[in-house]
């Protein structure tokens, strides 16, 4: 007996659907088999990193919190997927919106009113995208690959940001700390849901990606991001232009990950330190794919990723597990979801070995 | 400026060139057969705890290198079954790679924090290695003196040898490969593995040669780097040696900016020329596109799956 795969007339949709399940239910079993071998506590792993935050309600409004920049992030970047174009620099791009909103937070340090919020959220997403535009430009100028160029300019973000944090930046009043100081009240997020943390931030994350997924599935823009990205030969016929995608693409995935950057300092971290890019911009992309590229998909797809963060905290505390083993567990979602996805245009068969190995005309015609 | 200064920044920046040397010989192997592996920087983490946890456990170094090669080579298979057999999308399995190997190499290495290895000897008599001046020549560690062996191995290998011409058949033209008869599959999957076991020495150079100690992520980008590199380099191993060296020579800026305070290097923050080395990759990449017409040495293939139709 041997597999053979047998290619599909139309891609399956069941498939689409069901190997993202999948793909999560495969990492909890191969996980917890990993962190044992290791010679860690691996069902005690799988528990704290996917259930316990879900069977501990205290935890959901972290989930809900942490939920939001992966979802933010991740349609965005879901766009340039679909377009096939890579963005892996989401995480610069939030770094510099949280910087850009931040400067704006500096000087209006002494101002009230309520323009001052409004006007550090616009900044971040201003610097998001402004950050987001020096790949696409490398591309569309100079043919500079945007995987490379995205990334590097993340590092150069964050070397940027321990510049002006321990520097300049500084809070005169924080004992020395490398952190800006803190956000005034004029200049945070309200509370939308009394007595917990949920931030105005989260809802309008909702909102924008529920309008992301109006915009894919109506819009012209939405048509020329598949189109581009499925069939380029067909896009550039139809006078869909492949360098403004590439610009449409950095900008708005840029200027939303920048919008969450600054949702962060304005909402849970209330100033900028160190310690603030959380690896929220990487993983995103793993949101982007496990969402299947769909906004609805990623909403839920940034709350499976969220559970993991809140997850791996209660890990870190409960089995002292190192805060970085979530992202095994993140990044063996993305392979079973990839491995998988054979699936949605191939059918597995299993074929006798006796069966003539090659039969071209009845092959032919079953493809 | 003196001759002992002079010394100690050649060795500084042979130190910080050998890793992306290494990881971007392997790649630029991985790219000729048409596959684009963008999970170095995770191989080369796997290749450093494996080669850390090796000399803790046996103290010896030699094997060391052997086990970061099995280790980065075993991790490429991930890559190898997902992108070769499976066709998914190379560039997001590269990526998951990455994650994956940053996660696995920071849980195993948890238990190795704070302790200190003995590495290699060098390998010259002392009279040599040790002196202030011959040990600007002799006084490496020998996966300096391997890593020139393997530009050379490489370079011969890819351009003089029919396995080599068959590699480059691959990632030249897939399709026709395969129709006179050549294994497709098979010759990417042993570039793959090719690779990875490079990624893996690369990253056991930075216990084995730079600092004996286990950190969280030590490797920073630099695998990330070797792929920039292997563009840089337009696909040839002897450009491949400069570049490495060039890029080397950016990032051991940031160590003297944060060494000595009142010299040249007082005129930016040690957190600009930390950025340098990426700045300057992206500089490059823009400048080598406009000289030269863009990827016009990329091979043909490099990254779209191959899917044998019989």
């Amino acid at each position: 007996m041997k597999l053979k795969l047998e290619k599909r007339a139309e891609p399956s949709a069941l498939m689409l659907y069901a190997t993202p399940v999948g793909a999560v239910i495969l990492t909890m079993i191969v996980g917890a088999i990993i962190f044992s071998v290791i010679g860690y506590n691996g069902l005690g792993a799988v528990y704290e990193v996917f259930i316990a935050p879900v069977a501990t309600s205290y935890k959901w409004q972290d989930i809900a919190i942490k939920a939001s920049p992966l979802i933010l992030i991740g349609v965005g970047l879901a766009v340039g997927n679909r377009a096939a174009i890579w963005n892996i620099g989401a995480e610069g791009q939030y770094v510099v919106g949280a910087l850009a909103g931040t400067g704006v937070g500096l000087l209006t340090q002494n101002a009230t009113g309520p323009w001052i919020l409004p006007l550090m959220l616009l900044a971040g997403i201003a610097g998001g995208a402004a950050w987001g535009a020096i790949p696409a430009l490398l591309r569309n100028r100079f043919h500079v690959n945007e995987t490379l160029s995205s990334l590097m300019m993340t590092y150069v973000a964050i070397h940027l940001m321990n510049y002006l944090v321990a520097g300049p930046w500084k809070d005169p009043t924080g004992f020395s700390f490398p952190q800006t100081p803190l956000v005034t009240a004029d200049q945070s997020l309200p509370d939308i849901i009394p007595g917990t943390q949920i931030h105005l931030g989260v809802l309008l994350t909702l909102v924008i990606a529920l309008a992301m997924a109006v915009l894919m599935a109506r819009s012209v823009f939405g048509f020329q991001v598949r189109v581009v990205g499925s069939a380029p030969h067909a896009a550039r016929h139809g006078g869909f232009s492949e360098k403004q995608t590439v610009w449409l693409v950095f900008l708005l995935s840029g200027g939303l990950a920048g919008l969450a950057g600054i949702f962060e300092v304005t909402g849970p971290f209330e100033q900028m330190s160190l310690g603030f890019p959380q690896n929220y911009g990487f993983t995103a992309i793993i949101v982007a794919f496990l969402g299947r590229l769909n906004p609805i998909g990623v909403i839920i797809a940034g709350v499976v990723l969220a559970i993991t963060y809140v997850g791996g905290d209660m890990a870190q505390s409960a089995l002292q597990l190192p805060n970085a083993s979530k992202g095994i567990f993140q990044a063996m979602m993305l392979f079973f979801l990839l491995a998988s996805d054979i699936l949605i245009r191939y059918r597995v068969r299993l074929v006798s070995q006796a069966a003539p190995a090659a039969q071209p005309a009845t092959a032919k015609s079953a493809a | 400026m003196s001759i002992d200064f002079l010394v100690a920044v050649i060795i500084t920046v042979v130190g910080a060139s050998t890793p992306i040397l290494f990881a971007g010989l392997g790649e630029l192997v991985t790219e000729k057969s048409g596959v684009l592996n963008l999970g170095v920087e995770g191989m080369m983490l796997i290749g450093a705890i494996a080669a850390f946890a090796t000399v803790d456990i046996t103290g010896n170094p030699w094997l060391a290198v052997v086990m970061a090669a099995a280790a980065g080579a075993l991790i490429s298979m991930v890559f190898a079954v997902l992108t070769l057999s499976l066709s998914a999308n190379q560039v997001a399995t590269g990526l998951a790679l990455t994650i994956f190997g940053t996660g696995l190499s920071t849980l195993i290495g948890n238990g190795f924090t704070g302790r200190a290895i003995k590495t290699f000897d060098t390998i010259f008599p002392d009279v040599l290695a040790k002196d202030p001046f011959w040990k600007v020549i002799f006084g490496y560690s020998p996966l300096v003196y391997f890593s020139f062996i393997m530009v050379a191995l490489v370079a011969w290998f890819l351009s003089r040898t029919r396995p080599g011409l068959i590699l480059r058949a691959v990632g030249e033209n897939d399709v026709s490969a395969h129709s006179i008869g050549y294994s497709v599959i098979r010759v990417r999957y042993a570039a793959v593995a090719f690779g990875g076991a490079m990624a893996g020495i690369g990253g056991a150079t930075f216990p084995l040669v730079l600092t004996p100690l286990w950190a969280e992520g030590l490797t920073g980008g630099r695998g990330w780097i070797a792929i920039a590199l292997v563009v840089f380099a337009g696909w040839r191993p002897v450009w491949l040696l400069g570049g490495a060296y060039f890029f080397g020579l950016l990032s051991t800026f940031e160590l003297y900016a944060k060494a000595s305070g009142a010299s040249w290097t007082a005129i930016l923050p040690s957190e600009a020329w930390a950025a340098l080395p990426y700045l300057a990759t992206v500089v490059v990449l823009a400048v080598i596109s406009v000289s030269k017409r863009a990827g016009g040495n990329a091979p043909a293939c490099l990254g779209k799956p191959f899917i044998p139709s019989a």
